[in-house]
């Protein structure tokens, strides 16, 4: 056996023949003394006790390496055999437990044991035995085999005998000092083998359906369950001679039993133990090998179904899956022997615990297809959003005419605040200054596109956050040209209130006035936003002319009045983005001496809190579909207009009428496990195709999901002249073409009721009910605000009906 | 499309044969050809025949089929025009009283008879249809004027064909592009990929040729109005010139005939505002749809001045034209031709006898507008028909008869 194992690690024969068959060493001798007498104390200890004679003891004791226990095991299980066949006749006992099934008791060895092969040199025999077996629970560790070294594997064995082969409890002393003997000259390489035993062996675990891969699930359960090292192990004649010949043929061999073991029903000795003994039969049977189970009376063994007992593969007994992996073995001996490693049994379990699931998690995937499924925590929302201590937020969009500053004075306040570091912005700067655009700097913290950059404008609305000690404010920035009203439009729709920024500057004011700063404000108030700050921007430009503050204040307030804003909701702020005075600090100019009321960083924060419908139907406008990541390769963004949601919630997308699944979520860039009416978030989200995603559609519950229309009745305030026309429908970031049908009738604005049925046109300042009728169809519901534009301009706003 | 032969006597029936040449004469095919009219032209019919023994043989069979017209189909994408009657001529695979279908084909003659009925069966060629027929003869091949317009907005093109007749919306593009996002560079990305495929689908609409080599090199191109709001379209021309001066060379002769104007979205409606944009105008000057553009433009201006001088709904012009307000001197009549194209003989005589008298009565103007081009859809919208009037006129109240 030995001569052949000793090819296969490529030893040169010749010295190996003389190492293991020349026995004139006296102190092999005197060692194989000891064994043999030890052997036959056990074989006349045991129950039933057994006779052998020396030669029989000393030829087991060769086969086995010496393993004092394998030996008696092997001799004991051989007098049975031979007990059995004479009193075959004789009635069988019932097995104290359920007779395993015998076919799982086969191995090769035993199988062949009495046949005469026995006698023929062992290398031939081994061939036999182990060849067929030998990938299947082999240590495939790659053990480094050159002289002196062990593999880690090879040493946990050596442990494990030894600690096996213990029945006086006084050994461990010995036991354990011999270990690190083992280890020392080799802990760097000594990781690699083991863990990838470890892997495979959970690999096949979940791999492999077959009765020989019960050892994977008990290889799991050990894993799942690691013990101390505490298992009381038999002494292991090798850890003397060890000392004295830590030979690459020790080494080899010790490894070489590891591997053998899985597959010899090598029977062991049963240690002195609390339970009653197995019967003949039972022994017979299960070749005497419930010894290792019957001597732990570990609670680790004792309340867990062990799969191997029950299917009785003693022969893998020798690999006790209950016990510690030989990883934590190995790491456990070498901390109880070095005092301290660097890296912890326990942590190494835990990772091997985590590694484990996270393969049988991916396994688990595998097998299930593509689909994704997210646990949901199954959370009370809205008791979690009571419970939860987060600031005061609000939502504030920023609008009017285009270039009055609104991103600089927005980029100011990020910097004020502190939102924004430094550096960025100066980088910002060095990059405005570059394209000869200096006074864009503050500008570009929002204006991020680089066609934005490029032309100075603002396309798209940008969201970013800041934090006073009051308020967690949400900023959108809105585009103030023309052409992006749409954009503009979808970004008032997540605001709660909004701060109109006007250019004071001559002329700037004056045109500002006929542009967007009406449009803006009227789109603002008519969806629903009820207070504005105006922030009068670059009074510096005016040399902070109260005179210029005051007519601006006069004709602007004067306006808003009419546009439906009470005056307690309207508040003047003269300010300077460029510069951040009166942004967050006071201006130190004398020529502003003039203002004393509040920043605007103050009038920000007077804002009363926005109750929101958190008990309503889910209903969420998609703003934005974009690939968040490689962990998230579908996001989409938007405000949650009513409802709450969670994670793993499962979601309908209208009007595509497609369910996706919440893989995870973000609130204000935050990770949260929930979300409600009101926050900006982002859900991450999965089983769903992206085509069926459009900027526009709408979140909705499968249980309650919001209807999609052709057509619709609404009741409108004209901005313009309205008739039968084709008009495009917006609602947030939804954008769709429609014509309007039918002029139903004008309206009384106090009382509603109607003055002229059918008019012909419906003039500006007219409410008007009026059916609009859409070429798709479109997730809209009652009450819902809608603007109606046509030609690039507002033509009217209105609710829906 | 080319007259072949006209016979049209002085009582409004005959015949006229027709070859069509050009998608958009199928337009005009549809517009002329209407439910009891006899059209003659080829046809394949399957024709199935049963043996004494019971086993069938089917097999195609080229004939010259005469039909009574029962249905019109007209798919304005693909420009075919499917017409169903009763079969009026025996030939010898087909019996007398069978229904067909006739697809009628580009090059291939057709023949169109419309009599009078002593009934009021039919009403054979009267005013509007001959005028029709004179806008569908085109001699001199002149109108060839025709532009494509890409209008488009972030994510979404549609690409149109704007013929004199009719705007045919042959694709429409949309796209997700992802919006602009804290440190996110997929926009632009985004943007990229929505102009390289709304640019191969442009050049296959066109059935543009982008090799250098090929012959087709002198054929004219089109003026490509590339319309948007913002500066999408001013990007999409950008990274045409870009493709052109890369990879595809060929495109190089694109470059030259396309035309960036503003509109207020990325849909059709916008067409409207591109038709009428000052760069549009001088290279499509006194096309036959600016004409009309402007037409509704006039008349929607007056209409928002409320001096009751403009008006639309059926009831409304027809009560108009009573009164004698849409006559000489600015009196305008707005139709669609929509409203010829009624099922109901009754309903198109009502439409042709308001044509003929507020023209020859009245002295008015009168404009047909054609409901395939943006103006007649705004039109539409109106209900079909509109007038400006002479003298502001304010009607009674129609309420009671409003459905």
């Amino acid at each position: 056996m030995s001569r052949h194992r000793i090819k296969d690690v490529d030893y040169d024969d010749d010295d190996f023949y003389d190492d293991d068959d020349v026995t004139a060493d006296p102190e092999e001798q005197e060692f194989l003394q000891q064994c043999t007498t030890a052997v036959l104390q056990q074989l006349n200890a045991g129950q039933p006790s057994v006779t052998a004679t020396k030669e029989e003891v000393q030829d087991a004791l060769w086969h086995y390496y010496n393993d004092i226990e394998k030996s008696v095991n092997y001799l004991r299980g051989k007098r049975e055999k031979e007990a059995t066949k004479l009193q075959k006749s004789k009635i069988q006992p019932v097995p104290a437990y359920p007779a395993p099934p015998t076919t799982a008791h086969f191995s090769a060895a035993d199988f062949f044991r009495d046949c005469p092969w026995l006698n023929i040199p062992s290398h031939r025999k081994s061939e036999i035995l182990i060849e067929p077996l030998y990938p299947r629970l082999g240590l495939l560790g790659g053990a480094p085999e050159n002289g002196g070294k062990l593999s880690k594997l090879a040493a946990l064995a050596a442990a494990r005998k030894k600690k096996d082969g213990e029945k006086a409890p006084s050994q461990p002393e010995t036991s354990t000092p011999s270990t690190p003997k083992f280890e020392q000259p080799k802990t760097s390489s000594l990781d690699h083998p083991g863990t990838a035993r470890s892997l495979r062996d959970r690999l096949a675990a979940s791999g492999r359906s077959t009765p020989k891969a019960s050892e994977g699930p008990a290889s799991l359960r050990r894993l799942a369950t690691p013990s101390s090292s505490s298992h009381p192990t038999p002494k292991r004649p090798e850890s003397e001679s060890d000392t004295e010949k830590p030979s690459a043929s020790d080494v080899s061999e010790s490894m070489q039993r590891m591997v053998l073991e899985p597959k010899e029903p090598e029977p062991q000795q049963p240690v002195p133990t609390i339970r009653a003994l197995p019967s003949t039969f039972a022994s017979t049977i299960v070749g005497a090998a419930t010894g290792p189970t019957a001597a732990e009376p570990s609670h680790l063994h004792s309340n867990s179904s062990d799969l191997l007992r029950i299917y009785g593969q003693d022969h893998a007994e020798p690999f006790d899956f209950a016990a510690p992996s030989p990883d934590d073995v190995v790491l456990n001996a070498q901390n109880t022997a070095k005092g301290m490693k660097s890296k912890s049994a326990a942590s190494k379990s835990a990772a091997i615990k985590k590694g484990q699931s996270d393969i049988a998690g991916g396994m688990k995937d595998l097998s299930v297809g593509d689909k994704v499924t997210v646990q949901s925590k199954n959370l009370d929302v809205l008791s979690e959003y009571k419970k939860s201590t987060r600031k005061r937020s609000a939502n504030f969009v920023v609008i009017g005419h285009v270039d009055a500053g609104k991103s600089t004075l927005m980029g100011r306040l990020l910097a004020d605040q502190g939102a924004i570091d430094q550096r960025t912005l100066d980088r910002y700067r060095r990059e405005a200054e570059k394209i000869g655009k200096g006074s864009f700097a503050l500008a570009w913290v929002l204006d991020q596109g680089s066609e934005e950059r490029a032309r100075g404008v603002t396309i798209d609305i940008a969201t970013n956050q800041f934090e006073t000690d009051k308020t967690a404010f949400t900023i959108v920035d809105a585009p103030g040209h023309r052409d992006f009203v749409p954009n503009m439009i979808a970004g008032a729709s997540q605001a709660d209130f909004a701060v109109l920024v006007i250019d004071s500057s001559v002329g700037k004011f004056e045109s500002g006035l006929k542009g967007q700063t009406k449009e803006h404000a009227l789109l603002v108030r008519s969806m629903g936003v009820q207070k504005i700050v105006v922030a009068v921007n670059k009074m510096d430009t005016v040399q902070w002319n109260h005179e210029r503050f005051e007519e601006i204040e006069q004709q602007i307030s004067a306006f808003l009045t009419t546009a439906g804003f009470q005056d307690s909701n309207i508040s003047f702020v003269p300010c300077s983005g460029v510069l951040g005075d009166n942004i967050s600090q006071r201006t130190d100019d004398p020529r502003a001496s003039w203002y004393t009321g509040r920043t605007l960083i103050e009038e920000l924060e007077t804002s009363e809190p926005y109750t929101h419908a958190l008990e309503k139907p889910l209903r969420m406008t998609i703003g934005d579909v974009f690939r968040g990541g490689v962990q998230n390769p579908l996001s989409i963004s938007g405000r949650i207009d009513a409802g709450s949601l969670q994670m793993g919630d499962q979601i309908l997308i209208m009007p595509s009428g497609e369910t996706a699944t919440v893989r995870s979520l973000e609130v204000d860039s935050e990770p949260s496990d929930w979300a409600v009416a009101g926050q900006n978030v982002v859900l991450n989200i999965a089983n769903i195709d992206p085509i069926h995603l459009r900027s526009g559609d709408v979140v909705c519950r499968p249980s309650s999901p919001i209807p999609t229309i052709t057509s619709f009745t609404a009741k409108v305030l004209a901005f313009e002249h309205l008739m039968p026309m084709q008009v495009d429908v917006h609602r947030g970031r939804l954008h769709v073409p429609g014509r309007i049908s039918k002029l139903v009738a004008s309206l009384d604005k106090a009382s509603g009721a109607a003055i002229k049925k059918r008019p012909k046109i419906v003039g500006p300042g007219v409410v008007a009910r009026i059916v609009v009728e859409m070429d798709q169809a479109v997730p809209l519901e009652a009450p819902t605000r809608i603007v109606l534009r046509a030609g690039g301009s507002t033509v009217a706003a209105g609710l829906l009906e | 499309m080319r007259c072949i032969k006209n016979k049209i006597e002085h009582n409004g029936s005959g015949a006229v044969t027709l070859c069509p040449d050009e998608p958009e004469d199928m337009w005009h095919a549809y517009n002329l050809i209407r439910p009891g009219d006899i059209l003659r032209a080829s046809a394949i019919r399957r024709v199935t025949t049963v043996q004494d023994t019971g086993s069938t043989s089917s097999a195609r069979v080229h004939l010259n089929l005469i039909i009574r017209v029962k249905n019109l189909d007209f798919d304005p994408q693909s420009s075919q025009l499917h017409v169903s009657g009763q079969i009026m001529n025996e030939t010898a695979h087909t019996k007398i009283g069978q229904f067909h279908t006739l697809d009628l084909e580009l090059n291939r003659n057709f023949t169109l008879e419309k009599e009078v009925g002593s009934d009021g069966e039919g009403v054979g060629w009267d005013s509007i249809a001959i005028e029709s027929l004179k806008d569908a003869v085109d001699e001199g091949g002149k109108r060839r004027a025709e532009a494509v317009a890409v209008v488009m907005q972030e994510g979404l093109a549609h690409i149109c064909f704007i013929g004199q007749f009719q705007t045919i919306l042959k694709q429409k593009i949309e796209m997700s592009v992802p919006r602009k996002r804290q440190g996110g560079g997929d926009h632009d990305k985004g943007m990229n990929k929505f102009f390289k495929v709304t640019l191969e689908t442009l050049l296959r609409q066109m059935e543009f040729n982008t090799s250098l080599t090929s012959g087709a090199n002198n054929e004219a191109v089109r003026p490509v109005l590339l319309a948007s709001p913002g500066f999408v379209a001013s990007g999409f021309q950008k990274y045409i010139q870009s493709e052109a001066s890369t990879t595809t060379p060929g495109l190089k002769r694109l470059l030259p005939s396309l035309v960036v104007v503003h509109s207020a979205s990325g849909y059709t409606n916008s067409l409207s505002e591109v038709l009428q944009s000052p760069a549009v105008k001088t290279i499509l000057a006194d096309t036959k749809y600016a004409r009309e553009t402007k037409l509704m433009d006039d008349f929607l201006e007056q209409l928002r001045k409320e001096t009751n001088k403009a008006t639309y709904g059926p009831r409304e012009v027809e009560y108009a034209v009573e009164q004698g307000a849409v006559g000489r001197g600015g009196g305008v009549l707005i139709v669609s031709n929509r409203l010829f194209r009624s099922q109901d003989i009754a309903e198109r005589k009502r439409w042709v006898s308001l044509v003929d008298r507020v023209r020859d009565v009245e002295g008015g103007d009168v404009r047909i507008l054609s409901s395939d081009h943006e103006s007649g859809k705004r039109l539409e919208g109106l209900g079909g028909i509109a007038a400006l009037l002479t003298f502001p006129l304010i009607e009674p109240d129609l309420d009671s008869d409003a459905e």
